[in-house]
């Protein structure tokens, strides 16, 4: 597999994965609204999952053939849902490092990269807008909300340091992960602080290994849900 | 259903040139909630270019009750409406 495969499928899976998360709030939400916020979140991930896989190979084999050890999504995707504030969490930490990536994957030689980078932008800042705008109020609400922030929060945060570091291959094709990683803490930091919570310790554990496929025991339940269709009834249509 | 959040009433301007109209309701705890969810729910298609929202509470109607007063004596002015008009042949969309 050649460069750019690679890293297109990590970008692929992240999307897929997370759309993947997301899509069980799909009548499970707070608010019907919500609901639908959410969803389509999901729609939007799942369509940027599909061009950059279709890049790759064939999209249904990716997604639905591959085991777990071949998938190459941030272990930070794959987290449970949790409540709530675990679910808008997510997608503050991860939304915010997904449209810096994205926005510095515009130029890039790669075609698809390219394509699918400049119209997931917009698409991605409406989810990082979204996730900002409820942890500010989870994080300005009841006690209760602020807790299930505050601690969604500090469950997520070793998981950051996987998504921010970087490797040869990243170094080899352009991107800078170092100003990725300078924005993102300007503005996670921007939006826990108007939501009246500390930027997290380190607390030195740093979970990771997702770009290598080795994912946590969730991540089996989460293939086997998404999977077990396609593998039972392969091509099925609806 | 939280029955703390109001309900808005959600007014969708398809292009430039057309007037809002009304698409809809929905619930928010306040407007900024309420113009996200009207985008999530009424522009997933690319219905519109601009969203109003106004809590329900906020809006006069007349009542069905005064249904008469208001709408009948209008019912029998046929001269209120342009139909004396000789329309120039070749003239469409009068």
């Amino acid at each position: 597999m050649t460069d750019y495969s690679t890293y297109a499928l990590r970008l692929g899976d992240d999307a897929l994965i997370l759309s993947q998360r997301l899509s069980w709030w799909s009548s499970r939400a707070p608010e019907l609204e919500e609901d639908l916020a959410l969803t389509n979140v999901a729609l939007d991930l799942l369509g940027q999952a599909r061009t950059l896989l279709a890049s790759v190979g064939d999209e249904d084999e990716l997604a639905f053939m591959r085991e777990s050890r071949e998938f190459l999504n941030l272990l930070i995707v794959e987290r449970p849902n949790g409540d709530f504030a675990q679910t808008i969490a997510r997608q503050l930490l991860f939304s915010t490092f997904q449209l810096a990536r994205y926005e510095a994957l515009v130029d890039h030689p790669d075609e698809a990269i390219a394509g699918t980078a400049a119209k997931a932008v917009k698409e991605v800042s409406y989810h990082c807008d979204h996730a900002a705008n409820w942890t500010r109020r989870l994080g300005d609400g009841t006690e209760e909300s602020r807790a299930r922030i505050r601690d969604a929060i500090e469950n997520l945060w070793p998981y950051t340091f996987e998504m921010l570091e970087h490797d040869s291959l990243e170094a080899e094709l352009g991107v800078d992960p170092a100003s990725l990683r300078e924005r993102w803490e300007v503005e996670v930091g921007q939006t826990l602080e108007a939501a009246a919570l500390g930027v997290p310790e380190d607390s030195g554990w740093r979970p990771g290994g997702g770009r290598r496929g080795v994912h946590d025991e969730d991540f089996g339940y989460l293939l086997a849900e998404m999977q077990s269709l396609h593998r039972a009834h392969p091509g099925a249509r609806w | 259903m939280n029955a703390d959040w109001p309900l808005w009433e959600v007014f969708v301007r398809a292009r430039r040139g057309l007037s809002h109209q009304h698409v809809g309701s929905l619930h928010a705890p306040d407007a900024e909630m309420a113009l996200r969810n009207a985008r999530d729910l009424y522009t997933r298609r690319q219905e519109g270019i601009s969203i109003w929202v106004i809590e329900s509470a906020r809006i006069h109607a007349s009542s069905p009750g005064e249904k008469d007063p208001f709408f009948a004596p209008a019912a029998d002015k046929a001269y209120r409406h342009p139909t004396f008009y000789e329309v120039p042949e070749g003239a469409e969309h009068l």
